[in-house]
């Protein structure tokens, strides 16, 4: 009971935070996909970059997050303001699941199916616009799809760094030994990964190629 | 038929029970007359001295002479490996020979456009290849599209080429996964017949479907290519296929080309590959025979 007055009471500040989450996640997003479908399909496409993308993009992924954020604190334009700061280590973050799926997304296209485009005389980009992405478009968004789900968790550390989200919540609460800050701050970020992971699915299962 | 008729040599095997079936098969093809008068000069491609070799060194075709003339039927016959696929993707450049030259209407397919030279030939494939996510109309229509075509000549088009191969108008709007093989496989002649190319290849288009359905469009082959007559390039493991599609069988064996013959003279070839194809064949027919017999 006392949870749901709090959050009443506090409905402004948790709808603010929330909308700031959001626009963490999904600028990063959006720059993951716009930097990562290219490196996929660049890997996909000439073998010779395939190690050096996947591998680069790996080791990012095992970069501990809150050492990340400090490792770019000092960086000149992005350590101005935190949330750019935040924004480029979810995009970095975000990049690994894209890239593999587009990857994985290309290669998994029937051959005999670009063999007869190719035959037929489709251009490569013809190919690849009307053939290959449509085809490994599932794919590509399950991938999207993971990449959001770990982003709206991750983004709640960048509340660390100060560039706010839900994650002010949870640092507040653990600095304060109060549960009702941390769960402000967590039942919010579940909420929103729940909806993303669902609405992506249901939209993945949508394109997905008979 | 007795163990006598497996050891005798080929020219007298034809002369005994498979002699009349053969000559029925052959004859069931289209003879073009006019065609074999300019035998010599008119020759839609050609291959000069090819070879074909892979990174790894592996040569996959040597010394490869051959024409391909205007509106026959050239099967390329041969087991696996023997480098037929190889010859027909060096038709339309899918791949590109290591020596020598493959000419497409006298210009080599090296100095052209390859966009310009594939789009200006048909190619169907075993395996078909349709696009999953495109309909029957959509697949069929494609390179008029990508041509620039507008789009009431590309309904026309699709519809007349989908009444050419057998398909009922309602199949327009199927997906490929709703099709039988069959099916499938008319929607990928029909396909590659869409902008009307002179030229049309032909990779084990028939190899996949059963024996019944395989029959009926190799016969559905037979009549639509009397009605355009397309000069194809035909590639196949299967004898009897060849002998009934081809005006002359190419018989390739590990990357070389053995001999070029029409169907009346291959089944009497004294060439002992050619001689050991129609010896595997009769054996078929000889088994069934025995079996009866016994």
């Amino acid at each position: 009971m006392n949870l749901l007055h709090f959050f009443m009471g506090n409905h402004e500040q948790i709808l603010e935070l929330t909308l700031e989450h959001l626009w963490l996640v999904g600028l990063s997003t959006l720059l993951a996909v716009l930097i990562g479908i290219p490196l996929g399909i660049l890997s996909a496409h000439w073998p010779v970059w395939n190690r050096p993308v996947l591998g680069t993009a790996n080791i990012i992924q095992t970069i501990p997050s809150l050492a990340l954020f400090g490792f770019l604190l000092p960086v000149p334009w992005l350590g101005d303001r935190a949330d750019r700061l935040a924004i480029l280590a979810l995009t970095l973050y975000a990049l690994l699941p894209i890239i593999r799926n587009t990857y994985t997304g290309i290669r998994d296209v029937d051959p005999a199916v670009i063999e007869a485009g190719r035959g037929m005389g489709l251009t490569g980009r013809q190919l690849l616009l009307q053939v290959e992405l449509p085809l490994a478009l599932s794919v590509i968004l399950s991938g999207v799809r993971v990449a959001v789900v770990v982003s709206v968790g991750l983004a709640t550390i960048a509340a660390a760094i100060g560039a706010g989200g839900l994650g002010e919540f949870i640092f507040r609460g653990l600095a304060m030994v109060n549960n009702q800050l941390i769960l402000a701050g967590a039942i919010p970020a579940a909420v929103l990964a729940l909806s993303a992971d669902f609405g992506l699915g249901w939209l993945e299962k949508r394109l997905r190629p008979r | 038929m007795s163990a006598a008729h497996f050891a005798a040599p080929g020219p007298a095997i034809s002369g005994m029970l498979g002699e009349h079936n053969l000559a029925d098969m052959a004859s069931e093809r289209i003879v073009m007359e006019d065609m074999e008068k300019d035998l010599a000069t008119d020759s839609v491609i050609e291959f000069r001295d090819v070879a074909y070799t892979l990174p790894n060194r592996q040569q996959l075709l040597s010394g490869l002479n051959l024409r391909v003339l205007r509106g026959e039927t050239l099967v390329l016959l041969g087991r696996s490996g023997s480098g037929k696929t190889t010859t027909l993707k060096l038709i339309n450049r899918l791949l590109t020979p290591s020596r020598g030259e493959v000419r497409v209407n006298g210009t080599p397919t090296a100095d052209g456009d390859v966009i310009c030279l594939r789009r200006s030939i048909g190619y169907v494939i075993q395996d078909v290849g349709l696009f999953p996510h495109f309909t029957v109309e959509r697949n069929i229509g494609l390179v008029p599209r990508i041509e620039g075509w507008p789009a009431e000549r590309i309904r026309r088009r699709v519809e007349e080429l989908m009444k050419r191969v057998g398909l009922e108008a309602n199949l327009a709007v199927r997906y490929p996964h709703q099709l039988s093989g069959g099916q499938r496989q008319r929607v990928g002649v029909a396909r590659a017949l869409a902008a009307d190319p002179a030229i049309l290849l032909m990779d084990e288009p028939f190899g996949a479907l059963d024996a019944l359905t395989r029959d009926q469009l190799q016969r559905e082959f037979l009549s639509l290519q009397q009605g355009l007559n397309k000069t194809v390039v035909f590639v196949t493991h299967d004898l009897r296929e060849a002998l009934r599609l081809g005006s002359r069988i190419a018989l390739m064996d590990a990357g070389r080309l053995v001999t070029v013959l029409p169907p009346e003279q291959f089944v009497r070839s004294r060439d002992s590959l050619a001689a050991a194809y129609v010896q595997a064949f009769m054996g078929g027919l000889d088994s069934v025979s025995n079996r009866g017999a016994s």
